[in-house]
């Protein structure tokens, strides 16, 4: 795509069309071709995919509970060999990184919030920090309800 | 700071080549110029055969959309000298196809545009004898914002579902259309919902965000995309739950 | 040579074009009708147009007070039977215009809201924030997409107009993406093409106001009116030329000489109060406001800057709250485009070329001397803005005029015969004209660019604010010498596609011929009333000069003006009064 051209260079003014494609009226337009690394080309669309692919870790998260209580159902030693597998280190690492994974997908999803709900309370609109805080204040109540239920009674 | 700057300008004669290749120029590097300014000069004094659009240089008319160092912007709005030693990348918007150097056909998205139905519905008019339709600021605040588009595109340049899956009808169109969605004067919504809630309307859409991080004009388009979703959504359960209840 | 026929071919595509194309649509569906415009429709310079238009619609006004405020601001040049027309189908058509859609800014019980503007005696501007213009281009380019009878032809460049058995019959355009010449053949035409201010060097307009329409209708036999009346806008942002409306002074705002004086009280123009007093010192006529300028700048009392000399606006004491709901704009033009913020800084404004009074002569159902050839809006001279157009008076005579044109033309097309066979021969005639002297041409040793330039100086040195008989003399010399000149220059591109050289080339030819118009008017009316002040001629003589200057084409050299008289309906001449 490169053709050496000085700075300042004037075109050739007296040459005519010379690309053999070219018809007279029907000049080609040039398509370009999006490229495989699209995300890449910039940092927002990096953080983009990014976001797009710790949802699969949203997923495990899901997919994990219903298995544990699959487990459970499969008797206590059962349940028993899965905790013990749970604390292993290799699988500590790696629902460490996933629960990281979840996090950023979490809170890049719920700071979207305020852009796709739009609430009224009669006829004020409800800005959009109460409305992101609201989202975050339901999470840490959900949290601390799950929390104090697991660990704190 | 250096008297002058390098322009890599992204030229494309369809007589002459099949494919762009780059030119560069060197211009003045002025405190109060705009990169557009930069390409006047080289229109006016180095190169006459350089093709772009422009016309009202403040901003308001979207001609001059153009991608400046990777980033779309307009060209009228943004300072040369903001841009660093240089040399400085201009190209034509992507996701449309280009007709000549830095210009684009834009006419998909003239057709997208149109295809939303962009103006006022009702069911019956009033009579101009009676006066204007009343809308308080309130009203005309819920979708004055999605009415400042200037149509400058660079919102489907920024798109990377634009240029992935070109059907997509993109930001600028569906927030046109929220726009009239949201004004207490149209009554059309239902029939703009058939041509947005379709997979080349909103659905297409990620919501990777840029196009309203490149607006200059603060639309936010993309807030008006997700906003539909979630009306088109419940519209959806409503219809299923209640198919009796008028649409 | 390709050809393509409709039965109303609208030239332009800016605020007339789209309500001329609506108008033609609405009232005769059969009829088939295209808007061919240089560049797509919502890039139209309509939509830099800031302030408001205006209407009666408030209790506290009368049309007579409008159409009196008009007459008046026009230094009594108005024809006052199309000002009356105009004020009577104002209202209805900005009603019109926010049926379909337009945001206009509303008060607190959702009645649409006024602002005074300059000239007026009681308010009656409607406005949308400070963007008026923007809105009502993008409401009439959206509603217009709802009929299907409207096709466009976007970025076609119009060229000529094709006359034959004395009517205009169409025109011949260049479609810019391909090159390729047609003949877009019409039983009748409007010219929507707005007005010329690139033929100045500093003006608030877009690089596209060019005076394309003007000077096809000048080329073919249409007489242009009352072109020496060119319009300075009193503030504009030096260097750029960006339009800061007069909405800031609508809103409170000070015009301060360089001792912080509201020197305006100087020139018969009021008292300084602390509010905005309507009709009265900032709210007084552009006109008027800019000629104080230009003395203040003779006494020393204005600001040097690198880019020349300017007055400080001030809407410091107007607040940031008024300033962000109703001069959003304003506050966003002068962040980007000076570095400040009006909030808190005072602006720098000069006067700067804004509008074009004259245009084609027509009458005020917009038919133009030439059958066939209709005009409205910029490009027209009815007259509805006499000597000097008060702000906020044209967006709303897009509208009307906009609207009579289209219907007018709708009833003409009714009646012709299809487009004859003889103008194809004109046509392939102007094909090879574009080929011989631009397209393949070779060896000229005059750039367009150069040209332009010089042809902007010459006109700002003899068509200022303030002209006399030897300067407006020197232009007209030298925009003779141009239009040999320009006879010698070759273009870099010699592409078809999208050559933006050519129509640049193109245009400097119509520039030249609308340059020499303006000055030759000039030096023919030897007065000063309104926008046209001669130093040599200083005062208003209504015995001789009560009349429209009126340019005709002469087939070398400069044009032949005539006069013809205003018509005068209830307000015979009286004395401009403002601040009093």
């Amino acid at each position: 795509m490169n053709r050496p051209e000085g700075p300042n260079s004037f075109p050739r003014a007296d040459r005519a069309a010379v690309n053999p494609s070219y018809r007279l009226y029907h000049p080609k337009w040039y398509r370009e071709r999006y490229p495989i690394f699209w995300w890449l080309e910039r940092f927002a669309y990096g953080k983009f995919i990014t976001r797009e692919l710790t949802s699969l870790a949203v997923g495990y998260a899901a997919v994990l509970l219903m298995f544990e209580i699959w487990v459970l159902s499969e008797g206590q030693q059962a349940y028993t060999r899965f905790q013990e597998l749970l604390v292993s280190p290799p699988v500590l690492i790696f629902h460490g990184v996933g629960l990281l994974f979840l996090l950023f997908h979490s809170v890049t999803w719920l700071n979207l919030a305020p852009k796709a709900l739009v609430v009224h309370l009669g006829r004020k609109r409800i800005p959009d920090a109460a409305v992101l805080f609201g989202h975050y204040a339901a999470w840490l109540v959900a949290t601390a309800l799950v929390v104090w239920y697991l660990v704190g009674r | 700071m250096a008297d002058s700057i390098t322009l890599q300008i992204q030229r494309y004669r369809p007589e002459e080549e099949d494919e762009p290749v780059w030119q560069s120029f060197e211009v003045p590097r002025r405190d109060e110029w705009m990169v557009l300014d930069g390409l006047n000069y080289i229109k006016d004094n180095l190169d006459g055969s350089l093709s772009y659009r422009w016309a009202c240089r403040m901003g308001v008319c979207g001609s001059c959309g153009m991608v400046v160092n990777g980033e779309p912007v307009l060209t009228c709005a943004t300072y040369l000298s903001e841009l660093g030693p240089g040399p400085v990348r201009i190209e034509p918007l992507k996701g449309f196809p280009v007709v000549r150097d830095l210009v684009g056909d834009i006419q998909d998205f003239i057709d997208k545009l149109a295809s939303v139905k962009p103006w006022i519905i009702r069911d019956e008019e009033q009579p101009l004898s009676e006066g204007e339709y009343l809308q308080t600021p309130e009203e005309l605040a819920e979708y004055k914002q999605h009415s400042m588009c200037i149509n400058c595109m660079l919102c489907y340049s920024a798109c990377p579902i634009y240029a992935l899956e070109p059907d997509f009808i993109g930001p600028a169109a569906i927030a046109l259309a929220q726009r009239y969605n949201l004004d207490s004067r149209d009554q059309g919504a239902a029939q703009r919902m058939e041509v947005l809630s379709q997979h080349e309307g909103i659905w297409c859409c990620t919501f990777v965000g840029e196009c309203s991080v490149v607006c200059p004009k603060n639309v936010d388009p993309a807030a008006a995309i997700q906003r539909y979703k979630v009306k088109a959504t419940a519209e959806w359960f409503k219809s299923l739950l209640m198919p009796w209840s008028k649409r | 040579m390709e050809t393509t026929f409709h039965d109303v071919l609208v030239i332009g595509g800016g605020g007339a074009g789209l309500r001329a194309a609506i108008a033609v649509a609405e009232t005769a569906p059969e009829l088939s009708v295209a808007v061919a415009s240089k560049v797509y429709p919502m890039r139209s310079h309509t939509v830099a147009a800031e302030g408001g238009a205006a209407a009666v619609i408030k209790p506290n006004d009368s049309l007579d007070a409008h159409a009196y405020d008009t007459i008046s601001g026009g230094d009594w040049m108005c024809d006052q039977d199309a000002v009356e027309a105009f004020v009577r189908e104002a209202p209805e058509e900005l009603l019109r215009l926010e049926h379909w859609g337009c945001p206009w800014s509303r008060e607190a019980d959702g009645h649409v809201a006024v602002r005074p503007f300059g000239g007026m005696k009681t308010e009656r501007t409607w406005f949308a924030a400070d963007k008026t213009g923007f809105h009502m281009l993008h409401t009439l380019y959206q509603t217009c997409l709802k009929y299907s009878t409207i096709k466009m032809y976007d970025e076609w460049f119009a060229t000529r107009l094709l006359v034959d058995e004395g009517r205009c019959q169409g025109v011949v355009a260049i479609q810019l993406a391909t090159g390729k010449i047609y003949a877009l053949l019409a039983k009748v035409v409007i010219l929507c093409t707005g007005g010329c201010g690139k033929v100045f060097p500093f003006t608030t307009n877009a690089n596209i106001k060019t005076g394309d329409g003007m000077a096809m209708a000048y080329r073919a036999g249409a007489p242009l009116k009352d072109m020496e009346f060119v319009q300075y806008h009193p503030t504009g942002l030096p260097f750029t030329g960006i339009l800061i409306t007069e909405a800031t002074r609508s809103e409170g705002g000070w015009l301060i000489n360089k001792d912080g004086y509201r020197y305006l009280q100087d020139y018969d123009l009021g008292r300084p109060e602390p509010q905005p007093v309507k009709s009265s010192m900032e709210l007084g006529p552009r006109d008027r406001l800019s000629q104080a300028f230009v003395k203040e700048m003779q006494k020393g009392r204005t600001v040097e800057t690198p880019y020349g000399h300017v007055v400080h606006l001030d809407i410091r004491h107007v607040g940031e709250k008024i300033i962000n709901t109703k001069l959003p704009f304003v506050r966003e033009l002068c962040l980007k485009y000076e570095n400040l913020d009006p909030v808190r800084e005072l602006i720098p404004v000069r006067p700067v070329i804004h509008y074009m009074m004259g245009g084609v002569h027509t009458d005020i159902e917009g038919a133009a001397a030439l059958p066939g050839l209709y005009a409205a809006g910029e490009v027209a001279c009815v007259s509805i803005n006499g000597a000097n157009r008060l702000g906020s008076n044209s967006l709303t005579e897009l509208l009307v005029f906009g609207a009579r044109a289209g219907k007018a033309a709708a009833r003409f097309a009714a009646d012709q015969a299809e487009p004859t066979r003889d103008v194809l021969a004109q046509a392939l005639d102007e094909e090879r004209r574009l080929m011989k002297e631009w397209l393949e041409k070779t060896g000229g040793r005059e750039r367009v660019a150069t040209l332009r330039d010089e042809m902007q100086q010459a006109v700002e040195s003899g068509a200022g604010i303030y002209r006399d008989g030897a300067r407006l003399q020197a232009a007209a010399d030298k925009i003779q010498e141009l239009k040999q000149k320009v006879r010698d220059v070759s273009i870099d591109d010699r592409s078809r596609t999208f050559n933006t050289e050519l129509v640049a080339g193109l245009e400097l030819t119509n520039m030249l011929d609308l340059a020499d118009a303006i000055i030759q008017s000039g030096l023919s009316r030897t007065e000063s009333r309104g926008a046209h002040q001669r130093t040599d001629h200083p005062e208003r003589d209504d015995e001789r000069f009560l009349a429209h200057s009126l340019a005709h084409r002469t087939e070398d050299g400069p044009s032949r003006i005539e006069f013809v008289p205003v018509t005068v309906t209830r307000w015979p001449p009286g004395e401009r009064v403002y601040g009093r």
